[in-house]
């Protein structure tokens, strides 16, 4: 299979706020100007655009692709949405890499809302409708649950207590300070500060947790042979990957996201990485609760099972460790609006790899970096990497 | 974000400027009724639960057996071979105590959700559903755990025909 190399040449992003006055058209078409605007390209350059947003619930909209697609450029442009839970944030920017790899579009438009305030009185009970209508929804679960039990169990395997796991929310929300577009950025926070903080679902406090947001984010996706034109510092999709583990998530072992593990693997072997604690300079993995930090970690091969807790206390995930882990803020820091979310990570690698990010910038001209999400019930991975 | 950028778009807002009419935003609900098939394989364990049995399915070229039981394997994706009847006895394979409801009212008495390993079923395979019959703050992880039924006469074919799992010693 021939493939055509394709770099992200410009980004742009909303700041992700608890309630925006913005529609989610309106909040598109703010990050599609700003990703424009900053390779100095217009919509007529823009030849297909990809689409990410979760799901049609929280905003109370059906067919929220065609109703975002006027923010989104995408007017007379051939136009998809794509659509994987919680992993569509990594995995519409895969969905841009494939149609410029392929050789079918030269400029793409990779663009992720959410906005999840519209839902009464809170977005949570948009979730309930995740779980299987017939044998868990008479239970009355709440999407906690899942979290709760994923983590409790993570925790009993590998014996993790919750302060090493509130570590992780500590390390991020810190970072987020340096963030402008942040919405829980704290440069003060403690472990104390997460382990006091209001039990919801016990072992998950809610610091432990990211918040409900609104935001956009898009990028600019390019053939090499344009990208050389618009840049001189573009960032190549070296690698992607994306798999999917079963649904009937009471079956599977959840103290390990094989899926991360497969979705990992197969980024891996197309950007030619043999040894990914050495070659990955910088990680944004998934961080919707902070011990899925951790659980991400170990399913990408950066930690062994049940040790990411061990490089969280030794240092090695902080912005100028050895491994920079979620240097943006994450979702526990920056916020989560969901497909936003994950395409946030992305930008962050995109801003990173180019030396960009300011007072962010992880030291030691970073080379490479790796983002990833997760979602649906639990069991999808995405996966990308990308290098200068 | 960029440090070639120093203006991001987006307005924050909050709960009180809507209340107090600064902003204006539309109230409106879709209330939606549905009837859902329960299909060949969960109509079997509904049916089931009714009769106060816990149904899974076995595959014998993964040898493997699963529950809530399915028409076809996942891993191999063949059909299984037989619904197999499980016991109503199985472990705490994880657990929560939930001081949410979905819509997110705080309540005092913690809700006790769980994953239960069910008896007879392949290692780590299990259902969701409650703890119930014992204090939350005794709940651990590997506790032996049987299924409390709601009496014969009230059962309608439904998950919640087994109210929720309590402790046993053995």
């Amino acid at each position: 299979m021939s493939l055509r190399k394709v770099a992200v040449v410009g980004a742009g992003m909303t700041k992700f706020v608890r309630r925006a006055l913005e529609t989610g058209k309106e909040l598109s078409w703010q990050a599609t100007s700003m990703a424009l605007e900053s390779c100095e390209l217009t919509m007529d350059d823009i030849e297909g655009v990809c689409l990410g947003t979760a799901p049609d619930s929280f905003d109370g909209v059906h067919m929220k692709g065609e109703y975002l697609s006027d923010g989104a450029g995408a007017w007379r442009k051939p136009y998809m949405r794509s659509y994987v839970g919680g992993g569509t944030g990594v995995f519409v920017p895969i969905q841009g890499w494939y149609h410029v790899a392929s050789g079918m579009f030269d400029v793409v438009l990779v663009i992720a809302e959410e906005k999840m305030s519209s839902y009464y009185p809170h977005a949570q009970g948009a979730f309930l409708t995740i779980f299987d209508h017939t044998t868990e929804r008479p239970l009355k679960p709440n999407l906690l649950w899942i979290f709760a039990l994923e983590m409790n169990r993570y925790m009993q395997t590998y014996g993790i207590s919750k302060k090493d796991i509130a570590q992780v929310a500590v390390k991020n929300k810190r970072n987020a300070a340096d963030h402008p577009c942040a919405l829980l950025g704290d440069r003060n926070i403690t472990v104390e500060d997460v382990l006091n903080s209001e039990v919801l679902a016990w072992p998950v406090n809610r610091l432990d947790v990211s918040p409900v947001s609104d935001g956009a984010v898009a990028l600019v996706l390019a053939a090499e042979h344009v990208a050389k034109r618009i840049t001189d510092k573009p960032v190549w999709i070296e690698g992607v990957g994306w798999n999917l583990d079963t649904a009937y998530w009471t079956n599977r072992d959840l103290a390990y996201p094989r899926y991360v593990e497969y979705a990992a693997r197969m980024a891996y072997d197309m950007a030619g990485i043999k040894e990914p604690r050495k070659q990955i300079n910088i990680v944004e993995p998934y961080d919707p609760f902070d011990y899925k930090e951790l659980h991400h970690l170990e399913g990408l091969l950066l930690a062994d099972r049940g040790q990411a807790p061990q490089l969280v206390a030794d240092g090695v995930t902080l912005r100028d460790g050895d491994m920079p882990v979620c240097p943006s803020g994450g979702l526990l820091g920056v916020g989560n609006p969901i497909a936003a979310a994950g395409l946030m990570k992305v930008a962050e690698l995109y801003w990173q790899l180019r030396g960009e990010a300011g007072a962010r910038q992880v030291p030691g001209q970073p080379k490479r970096g790796l983002a990833q999400a997760w979602g649906d019930l639990m069991q999808v991975g995405t996966v990308v990497i990308m290098g200068r | 974000m960029s440090d070639k950028i120093s203006n991001y778009p987006g307005t924050p807002l909050s709960e009180k400027e809507i209340r107090d009419g600064n902003v204006l935003s539309i109230h409106d609900q879709m209330p939606g009724d549905f009837s859902w098939d329960t299909g060949v394989a969960i109509g079997r364990y509904l049916a089931g639960l009714k009769e106060g049995v816990i149904l899974g399915s076995h595959c014998t070229h993964c040898r493997r057996t699963v529950v809530p039981p399915r028409n076809v394997c996942e891993w191999c994706f063949r059909p299984m071979d037989s619904f197999i009847p499980l016991r109503d006895t199985g472990t705490v394979n994880t657990f929560s105590l939930c001081y949410v409801t979905w819509d997110v009212q705080r309540i005092k008495e913690p809700e006790t959700p769980a994953v239960i390993e069910i008896d007879g079923a392949s290692p780590l395979h299990g259902i969701m559903h409650k703890l119930g019959e014992v204090d939350p703050q005794q709940i651990s992880i590997g506790m032996r755990v049987k299924a409390v039924w709601k009496p014969a006469a009230k059962r309608e074919g439904a998950i919640t025909d087994i109210l929720y799992f309590k402790p046993i010693q053995e």
